[in-house]
């Protein structure tokens, strides 16, 4: 209900003007300028295929690894255009589903659209850049950079907002 | 550190490794502190970092809590910049290697001046004319003490008002409540001290200590040991995270049944159950509920109705003879007039908590109906805050002690009826001079006072009846400022006497001692820059009275010092002002502050109480705090010692993990009192703003934000979380008033007005609301009456507001989640 509620008023907000400051804020996120190689601020993080947009249902995750086989991540359809949302209607984002506080894997609640962990009970809001909604953790849930190609119509996942559990730098 | 803040240095095998005790709240989490030359790194082979964890590949869940918010770059006065790291103990028995959210943040707090901490106050500051400067200690002292010395001399210390902490932790410590309290108490002897949260100088827990019982009597341990724990106006697993997590959940789920049973014998054990009492149903509530639905109860009751709730279950045991007889006749007195002051049938008690007889009965036999072998059930008790600053203070801890009391759930393991806390204690002082309690607040609104000392808090933020403290003190600010704006060229003689004269015209002169400038800048003329754990040593106690020595590791910022040693500068000029003139007496008074050092203030204060020659000295290290040295803390670690301490043996502290184990309370008879504590009704002031206003505001503490956000304001993890205070209302009652999530809403009544951020919540009841306290941004205060208890213990809880919306904050709904902040969905 809550959630609903909330994304009615996002879309609301988006559609009296705001939606392009959102684009805009995505795209300076996702910049793929930041993850390119040289840029000594920024890890040599690999551009792995995720899949088509085509393929992706509304608030069921895919799941995918990245940057490596040890991290486990999803990417998420949702139902209208997100904060650093991507893809043809700004819907699609991806996240590290290892817990920040301790590594605990986070589990998808498709009707609270937020990520839970079972472990100390730290809740992320997919829809909100990760942001913990409550919990045990000092950091949001870390951001997979996806980029989209429309000739395509696929996402590539080039980098990761923020550190992934366990371990000292996200490229082992 | 990087665009993505996606790595982080590991600390070398040879990194300095220290102490340290959560700054934040009373749990007292251990942690250790890691620091080490800023251009090195450890390798992430396990022999090559002081984790010993192995890096090269992807640690398994549970391994470690290590997040870029525990790292930080420091830089000491020598200049040399080094990495710091602060991660959670998994040694230390009171958090097993758990962080909350509150205290894996330490390392970003310190200071760092790229850092989100660059605000900190590093030198004194002045405010002149129109502008605020840089001064030296010298002269913020030649003028804040010699100010202190005028009003003395003309007036006495009456004048002369403080605000001050008396709490460990960040802004506390036993070193810091003694050299303020020294100050305060011994040498000015003023008796016009409030304290951080309340508006005049008392406890928080008068009616408990009056019947004999201490408000810290058992253990963390016993959470774990006990059959019923129960969670008075509490939200543990928000406010004292991993005292929950570590402690209460394991109990909840089964896993301290061996334990039980290795401890109990033959006496029946189970997993524990748990009842909350809370006109809430807070995110504690919803996380028991999914974990262990049969075995939580949710006593929602009306707000303020706690004296019938405990008194109408008191009076069913007694009417079931679920109370231990033979402790009551051998070890307690009073219970008659008590039974019979605070009759209430079930039926009454039902009636005006509005909580169902079914449930009442429910609650009374899982904590007090004797089990299969007759033994009387462990039912633990804790409260907090709901009952703290609830209606009222005095009488709703009276009547829960009555209860606890007559079912012996005192002295037991896996009992005990205690305070959850907020800040961690650290208390050791000279006794008040007057033992009055003066309403502090309400004699600055009254004209009084000259000059007004906020140490270490911030009550434009945390006071009750808030709006109106903040329109008085800034109007009285502003006579002395436009004084001091005229004083072109004053010595700091002339500025005290130009100060003095405008405190003569109403004047109110304000200094802030502090970490950062705070809300109080705005009105005050002095601020003097403060030190946090890490930078100065400093001990405290937990909820359990688990002492320890956080262990200073780096420099504090610019000219930034210890509280204990700004008490004992002010102490030392005032005291050379008076040799001056030749007045020995004086000069007497000011003296016993010849401090190098933090440990020099402990020694003088917590290790001084109860020895041959001390004067009186009002400690929770009681009599035998003398054995607890800086280096015997120091080998103790982040394990510490329970105070009282029994003894040393070789170098090892031995505590007290359960207070009254031998009936023996501390009352002059040494039984434990019954105190009468009939239903009241609801305080004048509260009643009549529930009669003109709409909606309840209830308000409280929230996980991700410590205390007045005085740090959180910088950072945007919290700051991007909450950018205003919250408030929980009934969607319902929001759409009703035209209110979406993010909306910012007035909320007001007859005491003030302030503003909030709209949060509907499924949980809030219709017509009762729920705001985020002390925030940086929207003051739940501003709404509070001016009515106290008879100890001078306001009802923060207790008032009634209005609720419009203000508009919309685009900002607010496309950066802030409106989701269930409780973890279940239900």
């Amino acid at each position: 209900m809550e959630s609903n509620e909330s994304r009615r008023n996002f879309l609301k907000v988006t559609g009296i003007g705001s939606a392009v400051a959102v684009g805009s804020a995505a795209s300076l996120v996702s910049n793929p300028a930041n993850a390119a190689p040289g840029n000594s601020a920024v890890l040599a993080y690999p551009e792995r295929a995720i899949g088509k947009a085509a393929g992706m249902k509304v608030n069921t995750p895919v799941t995918f690894n990245y940057p490596d086989a040890s991290s486990p991540c999803v990417a998420i359809k949702m139902d209208g255009p997100v904060a650093g949302g991507v893809g043809p209607n700004n819907d699609v984002v991806a996240y590290s589903t290892l817990c920040t506080h301790m590594g605990c894997p986070v589990n998808y609640d498709q009707q609270a659209k937020t990520f839970k962990c079972p472990c100390h009970f730290s809740v992320f809001d997919p829809e909100h850049l990760g942001q913990m909604v409550c919990g045990q953790a000092t950091e949001n849930l870390p951001k997979i950079e996806l980029k989209y190609d429309s000739g395509t119509d696929s996402f590539k996942a080039v980098g990761v907002n923020g550190l992934i559990y366990g371990r000292a730098s996200n490229i082992l | 550190m990087t665009t993505f803040n996606d790595r982080i240095a590991l600390p070398p095998v040879d990194a300095q490794k220290t102490n340290m005790t959560c700054h934040f709240c009373i749990v007292g989490c251990g942690y250790n502190v890691y620091k080490w030359d800023a251009n090195k790194e450890g390798g992430r082979a396990p022999n090559q970092n002081a984790l010993g964890l192995d890096f090269r590949t992807q640690l398994p869940a549970m391994a470690v809590t290590l997040t870029p918010a525990m790292t930080n770059t420091v830089v000491d006065k020598n200049g040399k910049r080094s990495n710091i790291m602060i991660v959670p103990d998994k040694a230390c028995v009171v958090n097993s290697g758990l962080s909350s959210t509150r205290g894996g943040k330490m390392a970003t707090y310190m200071y760092n001046p790229q850092g989100i901490t660059q605000e900190r106050l590093q030198l004194p500051q002045f405010y002149a004319g129109d502008q605020w400067l840089d001064t030296t200690w010298d002269y913020a002292m030649a003028v804040y003490a010699g100010l202190i010395k005028k009003i003395i001399d003309n007036d006495g210390p009456r004048s002369i008002f403080y605000s001050a902490f008396d709490h460990g932790g960040a802004g506390g410590g036993f070193e810091n409540t003694w050299g303020s309290g020294k100050l305060m108490f011994s040498a000015i002897q003023t008796p016009s001290v409030r304290i951080h949260n309340r508006p005049a100088y008392n406890s928080e827990c008068h009616a408990t200590r009056e019947m004999g019982i201490g408000e810290l009597n058992n253990s963390y341990e016993d959470a774990q040991l006990a059959d019923v724990v129960w969670s008075i106006g509490g939200n543990p697993y928000e406010t004292q995270t991993n005292y929950f997590l570590n402690h209460w959940l394991p109990n909840i789920m089964g896993s301290t049944i061996d334990k039980k049973k290795k401890l109990f014998g033959n006496e029946p054990v189970g997993e524990s159950k748990v009842i909350f009492v809370d006109p809430r149903k807070n995110s504690t509530i919803s996380l028991c509920e999914l974990q262990a639905k049969n075995r939580t109860l949710h006593l929602d009751i009306q707000p303020g109705t706690d004296i019938a709730l405990f008194n109408g279950l008191f009076t069913y045991v007694i009417e079931q003879g679920w109370v231990d007889k033979d402790f009551i006749a051998k070890h307690t007195k009073g219970f008659d007039d008590a039974a019979k002051a605070n009759k209430l049938s079930l039926e009454e008690c039902s009636k005006i908590t509005g909580v169902s007889i079914d449930k009442l009965k429910k609650a009374a036999e899982w904590s007090y109906k004797p089990k299969a072998n007759g033994v009387m059930p462990r039912a633990m008790h804790s409260y907090e805050k709901g009952i703290i600053w609830g209606n009222d203070n005095y009488l709703i801890q009276s009547a829960l002690v009555d209860l606890v009391i007559a079912t012996h759930n005192v002295g037991r393991r896996g009992t005990g009826v205690v305070r959850m806390g907020g800040h961690q204690e650290g208390y050791t002082r000279p006794p008040h001079p007057t033992g009055e309690k003066i309403y502090i607040d309400q004699e600055i609104i009254k004209g009084n006072g000259r000059m007004m000392t906020w140490w270490a808090c911030n009550n434009f933020q945390t006071s009750n009846n808030a709006q109106q403290l903040r329109e008085v003190v800034l109007k009285r600010s502003q006579i002395v400022k436009e004084a001091m704006s005229k004083a072109r060229g004053a010595s700091s003689e002339e500025m005290v006497n130009v100060i003095y004269d405008a405190t003569s015209r109403g004047g109110l002169f304000v200094a802030s001692i502090n970490l950062y400038p705070t809300s109080l800048k705005e009105a005050a003329h002095m601020m003097l820059p403060a030190t946090q754990p890490g930078e100065m040593n400093l001990t405290s106690m937990n909820g359990e009275r688990r002492i320890r020595l956080s262990q200073k590791f780096m420099d504090a910022p610019g000219e930034a010092k210890p509280d204990c040693l700004i008490a004992a500068m002010v102490a030392n000029t005032i005291k050379a002002q008076y040799e001056k003139e030749g007045n020995a007496v004086m000069a007497k008074r000011f003296s016993g502050f010849d401090w190098k050092t933090e440990e020099d203030a402990f020694n003088d204060g917590f290790r001084q109480a109860g020895r041959p020659g001390a004067g009186p000295i009002d400690s929770q290290g009681g009599d035998t705090g003398y054995m607890a040295t800086y280096a015997l803390l120091a080998k103790a670690g982040n394990n510490g010692v329970q105070l009282p301490i029994k003894e040393v043996q070789g170098d090892k502290l031995i505590g007290t993990p359960m207070i009254y184990a031998d009936n023996k309370f501390d009352t002059k008879d040494g039984k434990a009192h019954f105190k009468p504590s009939p239903w009241p009704g609801l305080p004048k002031p509260v009643e009549t703003q529930k009669q003109k206003y709409a909606f309840w505001i209830n308000n409280g503490r929230a996980n991700e934000v410590w205390q007045t956000a005085y740090h959180d304001q910088y950072n945007d993890f919290v700051r991007g979380r909450y950018p205003m205070a919250y408030l929980e209302i009934n969607p319902g009652d929001a759409s009703a008033l035209g209110i979406s999530a993010g909306d910012v809403v007035e909320v007001f009544n007859d005491y003030g007005s302030t503003f909030a951020m709209a949060y509907p919540v499924k949980d809030a009841k219709p017509k009762q609301t729920f705001m985020l306290f002390g925030y940086v941004k929207g003051i739940a205060g501003d709404v509070t009456t001016e009515w106290v208890d008879r100890n001078v213990i306001p009802y923060y809880k207790g008032t009634y507001a209005n609720i419009k919306r203000v508009g919309s904050m685009s900002d607010f709904k496309r950066t802030v989640s409106f989701k269930r902040r409780a973890y279940d969905n239900v």
